[in-house]
């Protein structure tokens, strides 16, 4: 949570893009950047870890070595990284951090894991309240986030998962709504991971509605929940290869004709994002 | 109950037939047959059946591993994914605005509830509110959808229980409210009504006599079901004191909607998370506490009358208006109206920028192919769908596409409940417990 967040940071190399392109074709997820476009030297890289969302953007619609000179080339936009939330942090959020910083230290089972152990940034959004968790930690604090009186955050809304493209450190992320009924909150845990160690703890130990939730995160992530009781795959057949959601996996199609013209594949379609 | 053939040398093509696996004799039985496949496994005490995924009773395609033992249910598996069409993949490959179009396929009966929650997830991102009457325009569109989904968890349940009226009578009220979708929004289901920043267009002119015949002709039908059904004496034998979950399963497995109301707790987005001016409206949230599928039909009925009330006084909140955001750089550009041949382009909008203004022309072709851009962040907007809480998680890089779209969908969440509901009770008895969770494959894989 500490310091700058670090967007002109540069960092040579990144540790998920080697393992990215083993599982797929490089950039397929945006042909129209055409790979080499955000490069991993361009990639902005934050002091703290897991935390970065988002790639970096040059140019104004992806376009590379077209002689373009009016400029549009030159633009530089770093990736984005949600900035860590100061106190106050506004309404109940202060008062739920608070709680669960209480509620851990309390906790006579792990003595010296505190709540900046557990969380290393708080960010708030748009109104929601996001804790960035080591995964070392994440069941602790689940249990610890449901059981507290002061919390009862006692439903789960749902486990998914978030790949952020290639190039990008720590680019999966495993997305845990939590919601207190009696309280009326919601908050979001998130687990940032590496592509080539993708393991995070399950939940279905606390919360038994994680289970289908975590199925299907390994099975569209490929992320593994350690202790799942029956981690198999949900939505694909059980026979499939490769995880459909990953940016590298190939979206298909195929070129369609329509009014003499050819149509190609959503996937290779002129981007502008 | 005999279906043997007796002519041995013209052996019935459908009929039962096994042949030896590994794992033991594997059985394929067809229906009438199941005689047959009794006598052949007799003093074998446990069968396991393969129900689906292609059956008429599983609601969908739903695929059903039973364990029996006799006829109680040991262990039941369910097995999904047979309809997952890749509708958050391919949203990432799309403009914001097109994404609608992907998310109101998912959950099939409650269209319009997908697009709700999508577009105020993508509105939250951009930091927009929309318009006070599209706003109320979604309520009223959702409220009459509401209807028509639990018109179908009715008439389906009856026929999966072999109430045939009652699937019959639930589908004819069900066309009423397709056709006033219809007519509101020009399509029966899949509208793509709902778009960041408002709805598509205003309502069409003679809207509020449609909607107020429609309420008159609900009010007349929608008793018929409690003649119909509620005092009926098999109705109530299959139902009662079936499928029963209480709060504390609920919350467990994360269920919502009628299931966890019919549990005695009075969870109701609507009412205690207010969106969309829902804060406005008197309504009541009913509850039950059998927690059984009796409960949950009685729920249906009375949340359809509820939501009756509710579009009544929607028509008597709509105020003349906007019905999208006036920020020229996310509102559609194309004012669209209802031509001869379907919804396109008003003239007039086609005369401004094909005659008059070149910046027109631009605008309105950067921001239909390009899209608009969407600042880098995540939001999770819940709302109440007719199964529960559909929740619309949106993550963007600040391009013009969604970087991910995950709809929490509450059929998927609600079915993990099914072995809960129906292990240790009778076969039978799976299928009142899987109908009266109304879940829907289209949402529940997407």
């Amino acid at each position: 949570m500490s310091g700058d967040p670090g967007k002109d940071d540069k960092k040579p190399e990144t540790p998920g893009t080697g393992a990215g392109g083993a599982s797929g074709p490089t950039g397929a997820s945006n042909p129209g950047s055409a790979g080499t476009a955000f490069g991993p030297q361009e990639i902005a890289r934050r002091d703290v870890s897991g935390s970065t969302a988002g790639r970096a953007r040059e140019g104004m619609f992806g376009i590379q070595g077209s002689g373009d000179t009016t400029g549009f080339g030159g633009l530089r936009l770093p990736g984005y990284a949600p900035a860590p939330a100061e106190r106050p942090y506004g309404g109940w959020f202060d008062e739920v951090a608070d709680e669960a910083a209480a509620a851990l230290a309390d906790d006579t089972d792990a003595p010296g894991v505190d709540f900046d152990t557990c969380v290393h940034q708080v960010t708030v959004d748009r109104g929601e309240m996001t804790w960035y968790v080591d995964r070392e930690h994440l069941v602790r604090l689940a249990r610890t986030l449901r059981d507290d009186p002061a919390l009862r955050f006692e439903f789960c809304s749902g486990v998914s998962g978030v790949d952020y493209g290639e190039g990008v450190p720590q680019q999966l992320h495993v997305v845990v709504h939590l919601l207190s009924m009696t309280y009326r909150r919601r908050l979001r845990l998130e687990v940032a991971l590496e592509l080539d160690d993708a393991h995070c703890p399950s939940l279905v130990d606390v919360y038994p509605t994680a289970d289908w939730h975590e199925r299907e995160t390994w099975d569209m992530f490929g992320i593994v929940f350690d202790g799942h009781p029956s981690l198999t795959r949900i939505l694909m057949p059980d026979d499939w290869n490769g995880h459909p959601q990953l940016k590298s996996y190939p979206l298909g199609g195929i070129p369609v004709e329509y009014h003499d013209a050819e149509i190609p594949p959503p996937d290779q379609r002129r981007a502008y994002t | 109950m005999s279906t043997t053939h007796d002519d041995p040398a013209r052996p019935d093509p459908y009929g039962a037939s096994s042949r030896e696996t590994t794992e033991g004799t594997v059985y394929t039985v067809t229906g009438g047959d199941w005689d047959e496949m009794v006598d052949q496994t007799a003093g074998d005490e446990r069968i396991v059946i393969n129900m689906g995924p292609q059956h008429p009773s599983t609601h969908g395609v739903l695929r059903l591993v039973l364990e029996l033992q006799g006829e109680v249910v040991t262990d039941a598996r369910l097995v999904i994914g047979y309809l997952h069409t890749g509708i958050e993949k391919n949203c990432e490959y799309r403009t914001w605005t097109q994404g609608v179009t992907f998310v109101t396929r998912a959950d099939y009966l409650a269209p319009i509830f997908n697009e709700t929650a999508y577009c105020l997830s993508t509105e939250r991102l951009l930091g927009i509110e929309v318009p006070e009457r599209a706003a109320t325009i979604r309520v009223l569109l959702m409220e009459i959808n509401r209807i028509g989904s639990h018109l179908v968890a009715l008439a389906t349940g009856g026929m999966e229980l072999g109430a045939l009226t009652g699937m019959t009578n639930g589908f004819r009220e069900r066309e009423e409210v397709l056709h006033l979708l219809e007519f509101l929004t020009g399509l029966r289901m899949n509208h793509a009504f709902v778009r960041p920043g408002g709805v598509v267009q205003d309502l069409p002119e003679g809207y509020e006599e449609r909607i107020r015949s429609f309420i008159t002709v609900m009010r007349e039908r929608l008793p018929g079901f409690h003649k119909l059904l509620t005092g009926n004496r098999i109705w109530r034998q299959r139902l009662e004191g079936v499928g029963y979950l209480p709060v504390d399963g609920c919350l467990a497995l994360g269920v919502t909607g009628p299931i966890l109301r019919s549990a005695g707790l009075a969870w109701d987005l609507r009412e205690v998370d207010p969106y969309l001016g829902y804060e406005h409206y008197d309504f009541e949230v009913p509850t039950e506490t059998a927690a059984d599928s009796f409960a949950r039909y009685l729920l249906r009925v009375e949340e359809m009358n509820q939501s009756l009330r509710i579009i009544e006084q929607v028509l008597d909140r709509l105020e003349p208006g906007p019905v999208m955001i006036q920020d020229a750089k996310i509102a559609w550009p194309a004012k669209l109206s209802i031509g001869a041949d379907g919804m396109g382009n008003s003239l007039e909008h086609v005369r401004q920028i094909m005659g008059q203004s070149m910046e027109s022309l631009i605008h309105h072709f950067k921001l239909v192919t390009e899209g608009f851009k969407v600042p880098p962040g995540q939001a999770y907007v819940p709302i109440e769908s007719p199964r529960g809480e559909m929740g619309a998680h949106l993550v963007s890089d600040g391009g013009t596409r969604p970087l991910r779209v995950h709809m929490r969908d509450p059929s998927f969440v609600n079915l993990q409940s099914a072995p809960a509901m129906s292990e240790g009770g009778m076969v039978s008895d799976v299928i009142a417990a899987l109908a009266s969770l109304d879940p829907v494959m289209g949402g529940c894989d997407r």
